[in-house]
């Protein structure tokens, strides 16, 4: 396993030489703080592009054209929403609990971003490889509907309050249905370490090596990861027909964009897992481009998008489901179907009945 | 858990939430008080005013001409219709026959109207229950319909095109032709509604078995239009007491006995079809003639009462002229089919869920100022 922390490594030496003998500290935060804030700038900008394709895909969808007025072909659409956000009054509630009002927003963007610490975009790029990868990303991304909730208790509203509970409700069931799917995989591979999970594909994307079992999962995997990034048809939290705005009916300005922001980087990330876990993460398909590692961040990128097309298409597509129906869908359908399956895989795996090239 | 009336018969885990005058789903400035626990609903209470414009009022003051005018702002979607309902009860109490060119173009275009609402409608539908598409599609069909009347009348939405005893102006040389197109068009898009909306999974499951009503009920709230025929009711005026030219042609009375929303959403969707076999059936023979008949500069009517009721895309619209022979009405009141229809809210949602308020009221198709007029 030749993938480190190689990027901060090269920061943190170029740093070691302009600073005098005994500031390696001081060298190894300045090399953590350049990573983080290339990796905040890519994502913002990258959770900007998202929102822009998002729009110009439902405009297809839709019969319209999209956004097509600030830049060549909206390019600059989302920049100057981003700007106008900046610029704007932030107005909140009387009688909200500032305190959790103003925190709420933060909890959610900090936890979106987080999770990108740990992706694999190719062999040498890679913030932070942990060797428990799957767990970190599940932790972290429960981080997040914290976040929703203070935001909808805290801002006094009814509507807000209702769209809360449902994240919570939403969020708590169908992370059980995330976590299986994605450990019925790690049967597999036998490691929760992300960069040795793409590296098992060598031989084999793992929607391949567990061929039937495996496609049950990523299929419940999308629906769970649906769910938890309150998209349609989930998007019980938000349900504009039904409250408004939901959770972030009383937010306005920078901290309404954070929550906006980090729905998009959600959706980005729970793409990233099903193309790192399902579809070989940066391993280029049969190994056609494995001379030039630099490719792999095209590839990995490649399925992420492919990934993030399917989740618009299902909310440009789908009704929204009502609150009992959602619940009855994770826990009298997806949860039994995931254990079963976890014990099929179990089995396939204990037999050798995997495929591998 | 014990529960404790506190005041103003809340149980203690109930709460109360406003839904509106401002909110997406009621469609303008409706105000529904919703007493709600956790996510059911247990009382609605519709609030209503926020748009009254006291149309009625005014009737009592304009000349017969110029309430036709006012009628557009009732049921917008429906405009013509409306026009048509004053026009007729004017005509029928001057027992003043009109060419039979006015009857059928009067009829056609009052199809298109209805074609035009039920499109907007399943569009609004489709985004009620979080499927936004359904929107795009439903203006796409619409749009059409309005650039025909644009053509003609000259207006898209409060369309003006009736007075008494006949029609503005004769119809635009384009117009046959042009609704013809649209036939066909819409014969091949219509299919579309149900591939994308009717068919999904989770829009029956949304719809199947909610908001149940009754015949029984229906009938005692006085329920007409689609909302009635979705509960077995069979109340199409076109049908039982036919006006223009609606006696010449065949078309199948949409009924469902099912009395849930999807019946309802059914009853609109066969409604389409069985507009477009009745444009189809007058399209080839609008007959040659006088587009009106001259009436007095003055109309007054004989002294009297006079009723005229029409199918409007709601449902039964009523007009009702007491006249006293001067130029103006004494009383005009007009039945609105709006108003019957959101008095069942409160009996349809009870018990369901937020998500199944905001459906069965997209069922019932509400057009606020037509509600408040």
């Amino acid at each position: 396993m030749n993938i480190s922390l190689s990027i901060t490594n090269t920061i943190y030496e170029l740093l070691l030489g302009f600073l005098p003998e005994g500031y390696e500290g001081v060298a190894n935060i300045g090399a953590m703080v350049v990573i983080a804030l290339i990796y905040l700038i890519i994502f913002a900008v990258a959770g900007l592009y998202l929102v822009l394709l998002e729009r110009k895909i439902a405009a297809w969808f839709q019969l319209r054209i999209g956004p097509n007025r600030v830049g060549w072909w909206g390019l600059l659409q989302t920049m100057a929403d981003a700007l106008k956000l900046v610029s704007k009054e932030l107005t909140g509630t009387e009688r909200a609990d500032k305190f959790l009002y103003n925190l709420a927003p933060y909890f959610v963007i900090v936890s979106a971003l987080m999770a990108l610490a740990v992706f694999p975009f190719t062999q040498e790029f890679q913030a932070f490889d942990i060797n428990i990868g799957v767990l970190f990303l599940m932790a972290i991304s429960s981080i997040g509907v914290i976040g929703i909730l203070l935001g909808g208790w805290s801002s006094n509203n009814k509507f807000a309050l209702i769209g809360a509970m449902r994240s919570g409700v939403q969020t708590i069931s169908y992370e059980l249905s995330v976590g299986l799917s994605l450990l019925t995989m790690v049967l597999i591979t036998g490691s929760l370490q992300l960069s040795e999970i793409v590296e098992v594909q060598k031989s084999g994307w793992l929607i391949v090596q567990g061929h039937i079992p495996a496609v049950i999962a990523f299929m419940i995997y999308m629906i769970a990861g649906t769910a938890e990034t309150n998209r349609a048809p989930f998007d019980l939290v938000e349900a504009e027909s039904e409250l408004g705005a939901g959770f972030h009916t009383e937010y306005s300005g920078m901290k309404f964009a954070y929550f906006f922001l980090a729905e998009f980087i959600n959706m980005f990330i729970i793409a990233a897992i099903a193309a790192t876990i399902f579809f070989g993460g940066w391993l280029s398909p049969f190994g056609i481009t494995e001379s030039i590692p630099l490719l792999g961040v095209v590839w990995f990128l490649g399925k992420t998008l492919v990934i993030v097309f399917l989740m618009m298409w299902f909310r440009w597509t789908f009704p929204r489901l009502r609150i009992d129906q959602l619940l009855t869908l994770e826990w009298k359908y997806l949860l039994p179907l995931n254990l079963l399956n976890l014990v099929l895989m179990a089995l396939i795996v204990w037999l050798n009945l995997t495929i591998q090239f | 858990m014990e529960t404790t009336t506190i005041n103003n018969n809340f149980k203690s885990e109930e709460y109360f939430i406003n839904m509106g005058p401002q909110h997406p789903a009621t469609h303008g400035v409706l105000r529904l008080l919703l007493t709600i626990d956790g996510e059911i609903i247990r009382k609605v209470e519709p609030d209503l005013g926020y748009i009254h414009r006291s149309i009625e009022k005014m009737c009592e003051r304009d000349s017969y001409q110029q309430i036709v005018h006012l009628t557009d702002r009732m049921d917008y979607l429906s405009s013509h219709i409306n026009n048509e309902a004053v026009c007729l009860a004017v005509e029928n109490a001057l027992e003043l026959e009109v060419p039979e060119r006015v009857k059928v173009i009067r009829t056609i275009i009052g199809e298109l109207t209805r074609i035009a609402s039920h499109t907007l409608w399943w569009g609004v539908m489709g985004m009620d229950v979080g499927a936004l598409t359904t929107y795009f599609l439903g203006f796409r069909d619409r749009e059409l319909i309005n650039d025909i009347f644009e053509e003609t009348c000259g207006a898209r939405l409060t369309m003006n095109y009736n007075i008494p005893g006949g029609l503005m102006y004769d119809i635009h040389p384009n117009f046959i032709k042009r609704v013809k197109d649209f036939i066909t068009h819409f014969r091949t898009k219509l299919p579309e509604y149900d591939k994308l909306l009717t068919g999904n999974v989770i829009f029956q499951k949304r719809m199947k078995g909610v908001g149940i009503l009754t015949k029984e009920d229906a009938i005692s709230f006085g329920a007409s239009g689609p909302v009635g025929r979705g509960s077995g009711y069979s109340c199409d005026v076109r049908k039982h007491h036919a006006y223009s030219a609606l006696d010449k042609v065949t078309f199948k009375e949409a009924l469902r006995t099912e009395g849930d929303s999807l019946a309802r959403y059914e009853v609109r969707i066969q409604e389409m079809w069985e507009s477009m076999i009745i444009i189809e059936q007058l399209i080839d023979n609008i007959p040659e003639g006088d587009y009106k008949v001259a009436t007095n500069a003055v109309i007054k009517l004989p002294k009297g009462e006079f009723y005229q009721k029409v199918e409007a895309a709601r449902g039964e619209l009523g007009v009702y002229i007491v006249s006293t022979g001067t130029k103006n009405p004494y009383r005009l009141k007009f039945r609105s089919p709006g108003f019957s229809n959101l008095s069942l809210l409160n009996h349809i949602a009870v018990g369901g869920k937020i998500g199944d308020l905001v459906a069965s009221m997209a069922t019932l198709d509400l057009v606020v100022p037509d509600i408040d007029r």
